[in-house]
């Protein structure tokens, strides 16, 4: 479970995240969906404990991560947007590294790693350094990490960006069945289609405020019951004032 | 405009409009900064040109050959330049050429072959030639003074300078893309750091070891004429530095004879044509060899055989001290260094072997003891030297990754208790060594020894720890080169700090050292008084306390990261 309160976030007076109240609870996977410089993901990196807020409360399964990081961050598996691991570590090598920072060791762990590389098809590259990966295979591997100590609650930041068809909806299925298992997924992602296709709930953040939230049903009833998630996302950040096209094409 | 038609200018602009950024960003704020580098670096411009004049003023007062030494002098000066800039621009080449993150956008454009040609070599150039173009400064001004050289001096030093800093950079740019060809970029790379480091090393292990020292003893020239008429030949008549030489010593004590300078241009300006059609023929092939072949597999059973080493400690602290030995020693870059390190550690004992001390009958046990002493504070030198290198960027490297330590329940005191160790117990391994091996060699006293042993300990501990505080307290979380972040102002401030440190712990132990000597000089006993007995506490004192505090400070630091 995943809880919000007063969550703020300044940089000298630019506000950045403004005060916003979420509640994710336990076998849900919520979407967290806004235009660039939104806020999205300043917010995902307080909940994984890499920011500090500047007011308000983040709670994990109960924990909060400002006053009690070590259990919070126990039950977290973070996904960030760009896949920086160590490019002079091995595959096998950066998963059994990350294990370690959660206390975790021995032949488990060896039948961990081997299971989630088999999973993401990368156990061909289980003994090549990370620096020979290409951007859809470092992404595959920072999953895996993030599954490496059986978390209780998943936050990723664009899980899709970079990797081929066939694995995103193997991400997609694990999610899914992540949360059937009494998981917490909070994603933030630019493309809509997979929101609507994967989450319970969403929410659309527009500079550092949460402008809706709900179920599609409910965010239809609240604003046009036609709608799809694209026009309501687009009615709801500004994006119909476009330029148009033409002109930019033709110049 | 179309870009088939980008100019030089063009292509040189988004480095250009970055380093102009960078100087505004510096201004802004940070005038400290630009006035202790300013500060540093004048100081170190003073000495170079203190010295010099005074060589060069006793050459001047010395008849018939003191023209011909300065000119023998200056020529090994540039001698060593054009060696030192041509591996420079080899390595910075690769860089530039071929593993730049421009070069997709400039290959991709349709950017002119000559263009892109000049603008790497430019930017080659200026990379691997600035700060042998700053020592040069003080040097010609040495030279120009001396020899009253006039006000056009300064441009005939530029007019020589300019086509030697142009040569290494087209033979070394050349030199690359012919490497680049035959091997993958990345391994080239490897192979490269490594000759050029062992290049190095050599050559100042072999400098030190002919013993240029010998040659000043008068009983070393048998005959003068000889000496005159082997001072009077060109060292290497063949090469550009011999060639500027001539136009120098030409301007300054004459006959001025133009061919040299002639030579110079004329070789800069055909090096470059030759350059630039060498470039025309292989550079697409080398630079589409340089998109592959990064480094593959990796024989893991070296590692797991090291596990049992670390298997007492808590599994997040093993994992990252396996994972930071793994980082280091898989990087040619980074243990490539250790090949100075070493040639540093046997330079210094040379050194301290080659000191004059037991020539006579007796021994100077009155000077052992103070080399001894004053040993301590060189081999902290060398060992701050060593941990700005090696410990102060071990927390600034973590910076890409600092996502994953920071959202795992890693307790950051774990990572610095482990940065620290895996630093400083080799550091301490080297400090001891040095201190026993040179106190054996100068035959010192148990006394000696001990203070030696101990205060060496303590000072390794501190400077390690100072390393690590200031590498959190001035993060350098974009610079991929580890090389590159000891010369940052963070590495700057620690030298400062540490050197200042054991110039206090080399002032409070001077007292006690100095009552053992005299205590020896009177053929007495050594007793100890609460006066010594408060200088050793002073320094056990000063030492933890900078241990603990720079721990402490770094902790906090990190705490506060945000990314």
């Amino acid at each position: 479970m995943i809880r919000l309160s007063g969550l703020r976030k300044t940089y000298g007076s630019f506000v950045a995240v403004n005060g916003i109240d979420l509640h994710v609870p336990r076998g849900e996977l919520f979407g967290f969906l806004g235009p660039n410089g939104a806020g999205k993901t300043t917010t995902l990196r307080m909940i994984a404990g890499i920011l500090r807020p500047s007011a308000g409360h983040i709670t994990l399964g109960g924990d909060d991560i400002v006053t009690d990081p070590m259990s919070a961050k126990q039950r977290l598996g973070f996904i960030p947007d760009r896949p920086f691991v160590y490019e002079k570590l091995t595959g096998a090598e950066f998963l059994r590294f990350v294990a370690g920072l959660y206390g975790q060791e021995g032949d488990i762990v060896e039948r961990r790693i081997d299971e989630l590389l088999d999973v993401f098809e990368l156990s061909l590259w289980k003994d090549e350094l990370v620096e020979s990966y290409s951007h859809g295979m470092r992404q595959k591997l920072i999953i895996s990490s993030a599954l490496i100590h059986r978390p209780e609650i998943i936050v990723v930041d664009e899980p899709m960006v970079g990797l081929d068809p066939r694995a995103a909806r193997l991400l997609k299925d694990l999610f899914r069945q992540f949360i059937e298992r009494g998981g917490t997924v909070l994603m933030s992602t630019h493309t809509l289609e997979v929101a609507q296709a994967m989450c319970d709930r969403v929410a659309i953040i527009q500079r550092g405020d949460i402008v809706a939230q709900g179920t599609m049903d409910e965010l239809r009833n609240q604003h046009d019951a036609d709608a799809s998630l694209e026009d309501l996302f687009l009615k709801l950040t500004g994006g119909t004032a476009m330029r148009e096209l033409a002109d930019v094409l033709e110049g | 405009m179309t870009l088939a038609n980008a100019s030089l200018s063009l292509v040189f602009s988004p480095k250009w409009m970055t380093a102009r950024a960078r100087i505004r960003q510096e201004r802004s704020g940070r005038g400290t900064k630009a006035v202790l580098i300013g500060t540093v670096g004048l100081i170190f411009w003073l000495v170079v040109f203190g010295v010099l004049y005074r060589v060069l003023r006793y050459f001047r007062g010395v008849e018939e050959i003191g023209p011909l030494l300065a000119g023998k002098l200056l020529g090994l000066v540039l001698l060593a330049f054009l060696s030192i800039l041509l591996l420079s621009n080899i390595i910075t080449a690769l860089s530039s050429f071929f593993l730049a993150r421009d070069l997709d956008l400039l290959v991709s454009s349709p950017v002119d072959w000559l263009q892109l040609y000049l603008a790497k070599l430019g930017e080659t150039m200026a990379h691997s030639s600035w700060m042998v173009a700053l020592m040069a400064v003080p040097i010609f001004t040495a030279y120009g003074t001396i020899y009253d050289g006039g006000f056009l001096f300064p441009l005939i030093a530029l007019s020589i300078f300019l086509p030697l800093l142009v040569v290494p950079a087209v033979i070394g740019s050349a030199i690359t893309l012919i490497l680049v060809n035959v091997f993958p970029a990345r391994r080239t790379r490897d192979l490269l750091s490594l000759v050029a480091i062992a290049a190095a090393g050599l050559l100042v292990l072999l400098f030190r070891i002919v013993r240029p020292e010998q040659l000043a003893r008068p009983e070393g020239f048998q005959n003068l004429l000889d000496f005159i008429t082997l001072l009077r030949t060109p060292t290497s008549p063949l090469l550009p530095s011999e060639w500027a030489t001539q136009v120098v010593m030409g301007w300054l004590v004459g006959p001025m004879d133009p061919l040299p300078i002639l030579l110079l241009w004329s070789t800069a300006a055909a090096l470059v044509v030759f350059g630039a059609l060498l470039h025309a023929k292989l550079y697409t092939a080398g630079f589409t060899k340089a998109q592959e072949g990064a480094e593959r597999f990796v024989k893991g059973w070296i590692w797991k055989s090291l596990d049992p080493l670390f298997r007492r400690l808590r599994v997040a602290k093993r994992e990252f001290i396996i994972k930071d030995l793994k980082l280091f020693f898989r990087d040619t870059t980074q243990w490539s260094q250790l090949i100075l390190l070493g040639v540093l550690l046997i330079i210094y004992l040379f050194n301290i072997k080659a000191l004059p001390l037991f020539r006579g009958e007796q021994v100077p046990f009155f000077l052992v003891t103070i080399v001894s002493f004053l040993n301590l504070g060189l081999a902290g030198f060398v060992l701050a030297s060593i941990a700005a290198r090696f410990i102060f960027p071990a927390i600034s490297l973590e910076g890409r990754q600092m996502w994953l330590l920071r959202s795992s329940p890693l307790d950051l005191r774990a990572l610095l208790w482990s940065k620290y160790w895996i630093g400083t117990v080799p550091l301490l391994v080297l400090a001891l060594t040095i201190t026993i091996f040179t106190n054996v060699l100068l035959r010192a006293t148990p006394f000696m020894m001990i203070v030696g042993a101990a205060t060496i300990t303590l000072l390794t501990l501190a400077i390690g720890a100072l390393a690590l505080g200031f590498g959190a307290l001035y993060p350098q979380f974009e610079t991929e080169n580890a090389a590159q972040i000891p010369t940052s102002f963070g590495g700057l401030v620690f030298m400062m700090t540490t050197v200042g440190l054991i110039a206090a712990v080399v002032v409070l132990e001077a007292a006690p050292v100095y009552a053992y000597l005299q205590a020896v000089n009177q053929g007495g006993r050594l007793t100890f008084n609460p006066r010594m007995l408060a200088s050793f506490l002073g320094v056990f004192a000063l030492c933890t306390a900078a241990t603990v505090i720079p721990l402490r400070i770094g902790l906090n630091r990190m705490e506060g990261f945000e990314f």
